[in-house]
């Protein structure tokens, strides 16, 4: 018994080991899709202008736990690359053509494979330029490479302050930080009923969530919010029953926090069936979803945070009526060429992967060529109105790279159980509707 | 909150524990094989009950019983395919062998799937009593828990076939001399235990997302019941099962819900240590 005890032992440790390594390793990783060529060249010019490529490099999450946000974030930025390539390329100021190509690899929603995969895309790829993977955690990972290979990187759909804090000087950063992501919701929440004063904090352990919700309970604390419950729970938390039993204990008005799409549904959807009498529910990453719908009555009154959502309408007009410059598509050419191209709403996640290629097209653009100084500092000179909203980049030493433009907007579901309508409730200016407060 | 809202929340899920556990330890109770591809059995239950409840429209209760007969029948198949020639080599033989089974099906589950997660659109709303509030899911599937064990109890103790699996668990040399096909009653043993695995996991399909990756996690927790229960005894996997659910509901009233894993596995070493046999006796 004892030989066997020892045995069940070991092999119980190297069961956790191999789930923790999440099981399927790929042979070897994945040729990247070739964007769709377009080899007609429609000028008209006598002497047809040389073309370079430009290999964009970036690892897509195509399984584990990130793949939802990172599968939209890659066609977002697929979308742009064809837009781009089909329009003829970006020109450079000798004249030559730039057309883009994607080199990427499946990162498995794995830090380490992240900086593995980095490194050959900086080396043996060759990469001219970066886009971030999907999630704060792997951008930090990738980041640190991208400085050290001298590769400017676009972090898109990651949104933690701290990697820019690190004095990194080719790392742009096109999200809301985190630091700013959830206060809104305090705010909204105080505009809606300041008679309510206990929220409880509850977030998944990532880095992400966890940079927010701090951020969130020091921003609450001095609006002179109770904290009755402060507290994480494991990424990929199924069961959240004695967790909500244990927020139900604390007796919040109001629930913030949160994680990614997974745990954020699961949560939304176990607290609706637990009957937990709440009257404000703000939670990260999952509403602004569109598969959020799908849990029907316990989406409703649910408030999310975007970075972007399609019915904020930002285009040429909105950008000459603030006196700002305005670059690419409209927020509805984009929508209606993602529509088109996926048969799907794109989600802001979407929008996060187009506005990365599109920053960087910006900066070749006004650089005038490939040299990843020169479209650093094109980079640090961004400040327009996009569809995708207000870019601008922190160029101080202590930030630099850090999205300072960028403010979120908050959706909630409306309707009914059968049938839901994402509304925009806040900032005011923006709204599209009243909030439905308190929660049904 | 009362802490009686915490115990039945930990109970209800502990029954589903329960069965996983149980078909575990059947496995290792008749033949003494540790089966590795425990985990995605689960989750091919899962998907099993999201397939016919989304494409056929089929109610996830009558399709657990489609899941029941497929998990029988794929438990078989892998015994004759993979198990029965290494079922007399040493351990790490036959873990092997259940290890690549593992990895077939991730790999194949992985290219069907993917790894999104999948959700069974099905609810039976929540039941109210003082300051519990349940989900009648896990209500059903806690039922569902006690009719399969009963089943099987009834299967073990009262049927000649049972009595033939429990004659092979105890000596399989003199169970061949009494005239006992111990190959098909090896054979109908693993199907069992996958067939409870798989159960459990059209069960957990009613009220948890999962991947194909999802039962990896059930199948650590089923190590732990089946030595908390004792190895081999189905019985005591289901009142492991209990202990475990339970233990999972009270610690977040009193610590943080990060804690659940590392006390879980901190008395599964204690209980290796110190009552190797389990607590509700194990196999002989």
């Amino acid at each position: 018994m004892k030989r066997i005890s020892t045995l069940i032992l070991a092999l119980v440790l190297i069961g956790s080991l191999l789930l923790a390594s999440c099981a399927p390793q790929p042979a070897a990783p994945q040729e990247p899709a070739q964007p769709a060529a377009t080899e007609e060249t429609t000028s008209e010019e006598p002497m047809p202008a040389a073309e370079v490529k430009a290999v964009i490099g970036f690892t897509a999450s195509q399984t584990g736990s990130l793949n939802v946000e990172s599968t939209r974030q890659v066609n977002g930025l697929n979308l742009w690359m064809k837009q781009v390539n089909d329009a003829g390329g970006v020109k450079l100021s000798d004249g030559s053509v730039v057309k883009f190509e994607s080199k990427f690899y499946d990162d498995e929603s794995n830090k380490d494979r992240v900086q593995e995969l980095y490194t050959r895309l900086a080396t043996e790829d060759n990469a001219n330029f970066l886009i971030s993977p999907y999630s704060s955690g792997l951008a930090d990972a990738a980041a640190v490479i991208a400085e050290q290979y001298g590769k400017v990187m676009i972090t898109t759909g990651a949104a933690s302050d701290s990697t820019y804090m690190k004095g990194y000087t080719l790392v742009f950063q096109a999200y809301t930080p985190a630091s700013k992501y959830l206060t809104g919701a305090a705010d909204l929440l105080a505009a809606t009923d300041p008679s309510v004063k206990k929220i409880a904090i509850v977030h998944e352990n990532d880095k992400f969530s966890t940079d927010v919700s701090t951020a969130l309970n020091e921003y609450a604390l001095a609006q002179g919010y109770e904290i009755v419950l402060f507290e994480g729970y494991d990424s990929g938390t199924t069961d959240f029953a004695p967790f909500i039993n244990k927020i139900a204990e604390a007796a919040p008005e109001a629930i913030m926090g949160g994680g990614h799409f997974q745990d954020g549904s699961t949560f939304a959807k176990q607290l609706s069936e637990k009957n937990i009498d709440v009257k404000f529910v703000a939670l990260l990453v999952a509403p602004p979803e569109p598969s959020f719908a799908e849990l029907g009555a316990a989406a409703l009154g649910i408030i999310g945070p975007s970075q972007w959502e399609p019915l904020a309408n930002f285009n040429a007009d909105a950008a000459k009526a603030v006196g700002m410059d305005f670059y690419g598509p409209s927020s509805q050419e984009f929508t209606d060429a993602y529509k088109a191209a996926y048969t799907e709403d794109p989600s802001y996640h979407a929008a996060g992967g187009y506005i990365a290629g599109l920053l960087l097209q910006k900066a070749i653009e006004q650089a005038g060529s490939l040299d990843p100084q020169a479209v650093k500092t094109a980079l640090d000179s961004v400040d327009l109105l996009t569809f995708f909203g207000h870019i601008k980049f922190d160029t101080t030493a202590e930030a630099h790279g850090l999205q300072v433009g960028h403010s979120m907007v908050y959706i909630q579901w409306q309707g009914d159980a059968t049938n839901l309508a994402k509304q925009v409730v806040w900032p005011q200016e923006g709204a599209t509707a009243e909030t439905v407060y308190p929660l049904p | 909150m009362d802490l009686i809202a915490f115990v039945v929340d930990g109970l209800l899920i502990g029954f589903v524990y329960g069965i996983a556990a149980m078909g575990l330890t059947l496995i290792w109770g008749v033949m003494n094989v540790i089966n590795l591809s425990h985990g995605p059995i689960i989750a091919l239950g899962s998907f099993g009950v999201y397939l016919l409840f989304t494409n056929l429209g089929l109610n996830p209760y009558l399709s657990l019983v489609v899941v029941a007969v497929a998990g029988l029948a794929t438990g078989m198949f892998i015994y004759f395919v993979a198990i029965q020639r290494v079922i007399n080599a040493p351990h790490l033989s036959t873990l092997l062998a259940t290890f690549s089974v593992n990895m077939i099906i991730i790999g194949l589950g992985t290219a069907a799937f993917t790894t999104t997660p999948y959700t069974v659109n099905f609810s039976l709303g929540g039941l109210s009593a003082g300051p519990v509030t349940v989900l009648g899911t896990r209500v059903v599937a806690a039922l569902a828990a006690i009719l399969v064990t009963s089943a099987l109890y009834l299967f073990l103790y009262r049927t000649r076939l049972g009595k033939f699996v429990r004659a092979v668990a105890n000596n399989r040399a003199a169970a061949e001399l009494m005239g006992i096909p111990s190959s098909r009653i090896l054979a109908l043993s693993f199907g069992l235990g996958t067939m409870l695995a798989a159960i459990a996991g059209g069960l957990i399909a009613t009220f948890f997302p999962f991947t194909i990756l999802s039962g990896g996690t059930y199948e650590l927790k089923s190590f732990v019941i089946s030595v908390l229960g004792g190895l081999g005894n189905p019985l005591g996997a289901l009142a492991g099962g209990l202990v475990l659910g339970t233990i999972e509901g009270i610690i977040p009233k009193y610590l943080p819900t990060t804690w659940v894993p590392v006390l879980e596995f901190l008395m599964f070493i204690i209980i290796l240590l110190v009552r190797p046999t389990g607590l509700f006796g194990a196999k002989k």
